[in-house]
């Protein structure tokens, strides 16, 4: 048996084995609803415009966040490559980041940018730039020397060098890069949301919850979970397409 | 890596001088954004020193310290056997890889409705919350070491036909030390990260609850001198075990 049959027969199981339990009522229909209603609940949650509306708000925070997280990442990287000074003045700093519970300084954004998309924006932001500026940094170490020999012997412009040499050859770096950035936004984002927004998936998941209403929050649950996978499965195809591109002959 | 060593002193006085940047870009900030959205860095400090004095604030500073400590400790005793026996297992780790990876980007605060109904207001759902995020890094990270280990080492296991335990203790934890390391100092910093939203959503105890609290109070000097707090505590600890993640790992690669 293959580990992908396996894998797809465990969640299959594993939700079949919630279904049987919430319908035995082993589980009280106030802590979870079965699967099936979830699905049901999610589906009919996309037909109601407000849902949409949600759906959009959080998708194009997001992503802004990734975008500029990229961006701003890439740059960052290839600039402190340069200046071994800086980074390493910065070095304890990076590697300790993701220690820091950095979502405590969202409300602190709200206080200051109010409460629109901006700060949720930055918030992701904040939570994603670091895993795109080290893994990139991670792969612009692990560029051979060569490489740069070569851009000198055939005296390449240093924007030629980038295109041409550096950036394929750090391109693994940075799809590792974009998976942490897609994690990182979402995660920072929909918590945002969550703690302190007047709309958005986040805050439709505090809402159902704080109006009991059990159906509405686990639809919504669902649809956020669908919406993960659905992002990381494109950066997983992306990746998979360039890949293929970059290593015909 | 190859880069060239600095003079430690250059180094430190470098991020000396970054913390003052630091500082100074927050009293920047406290000059425009004003009093309302902030406090500056003296009142901050100030705060922070009456906070740390207070006999009150020291009750919520243990209770946060208490359900670290057993969080991280749920978080160790469950999820290094299920790391071991995932990475022993290649079948088993090659289905359960992915799941767990795309478990771990779920946002989980929006799982706090569940977890509060399963566990209740208080230590419990704190306690959840801090080991569901930490567990996860620290399975996949001894899942990887451990299917990193020649294979003779675990054939010879198998030969002398030592328990489980023995294969644990004498064979895995030894070969797979400084990842051990990494995995440990990753889920004590998600564990943190955890508790603190946990107390933030279902606890009236802890700095989580009474940042929230000072949020919803608009007390805006205790909430910033919370946050520092916080964020000073959670940089310490990970840089003290970066260290020593850093010279396990040196030990290892380049024996005395």
């Amino acid at each position: 048996m293959k580990a992908v049959t396996a894998r797809a027969a465990f969640v299959l199981g594993a939700a079949l084995a919630l279904e049987g339990a919430c319908r035995a009522h082993l589980v009280s229909p106030m802590t979870l609803i079965p699967p099936s209603d979830m699905a049901g609940e999610a589906l009919a949650l996309l037909t109601r415009p407000e849902t949409l509306n949600s759906l959009a708000w959080t998708v194009a925070n997001v992503a802004a966040a990734i975008l500029a997280s990229i961006a701003v990442g890439l740059l960052a990287a290839f600039i402190l490559h340069r200046r071994p000074r800086l980074r390493r003045a910065l070095d304890p700093f990076l590697a300790s980041y993701y220690a820091v519970p950095f979502f405590v300084l969202y409300p602190i954004f709200v206080a200051i940018l109010g409460l629109n998309r901006w700060p949720l924006i930055l918030i992701g932001f904040v939570f994603a730039v670091p895993g795109m500026l080290i893994a990139v940094l991670d792969g612009l170490d692990g560029v051979p020397p060569i490489i740069f020999k070569l851009s000198r012997l055939y005296r390449m412009s240093r924007a030629q060098t980038i295109a041409r040499l550096t950036l394929p050859a750090v391109a693994p770096a940075v799809f590792t890069g974009i998976k942490l950035t897609v994690a990182y936004s979402f995660i920072g984002i929909i918590a945002g949301e969550f703690i302190l927004a007047d709309r958005g998936l986040g805050f439709a998941i505090a809402d159902a919850y704080n109006r009991f209403d059990n159906r509405t929050m686990y639809g919504l649950m669902l649809l956020v979970l669908a919406l993960l996978v659905a992002a990381n499965s494109g950066v997983h195809a992306a990746e998979r397409r360039l890949r293929r591109r970059w290593e015909r002959p | 890596m190859n880069r060239r060593a600095a003079h430690p002193w250059q180094q430190r006085a470098d991020v000396v001088l970054l913390l003052i940047v630091a500082v100074l870009l927050w009293q920047g900030i406290y000059r425009v954004a004003g009093a309302s959205a902030l406090s500056s860095p003296l009142e901050t400090a100030a705060t922070l020193l009456g906070l740390l004095r207070s006999p009150i604030f020291l009750v919520h500073l243990r209770a946060t310290g208490s359900a670290l400590a057993l969080s991280f400790a749920l978080t160790i005793v469950l999820g290094l056997p299920l790391g071991l026996a995932l990475g022993l297992r290649r079948f088993a780790g090659e289905v359960f890889e992915p799941i767990l990876a795309s478990l771990y980007t779920i946002p989980k605060v929006t799982l706090y409705p569940v977890v509060l109904a399963l566990f209740g207001l208080g230590l419990g759902a704190k306690v959840a919350f801090g080991v569901m995020h930490g567990i996860i890094p620290v399975v996949l990270i001894t899942l990887n070491a451990v299917r990193a280990i020649p294979p003779v080492h675990i054939k010879t296991a198998r030969v002398l036909r030592l328990t489980p335990w023995q294969v644990a203790t004498a064979i895995l934890l030894p070969a797979i030390l400084p990842e051990l390391c990494t995995s440990l100092r990753v889920g004590f910093s998600l564990t943190l990260l955890g508790v603190l939203v946990g107390e933030m959503f279902a606890s009236q105890r802890g700095l989580g609850f009474l940042l929230i609290k000072g949020i919803t109070t608009f007390d805006v000097s205790t909430s910033i001198a919370i946050t520092v707090l916080i964020i000073a505590f959670g940089a310490a600890s990970g840089a003290l075990l970066l260290a020593l993640d850093r010279r396990l790992h040196r030990r290892i690669s380049h024996p005395a």
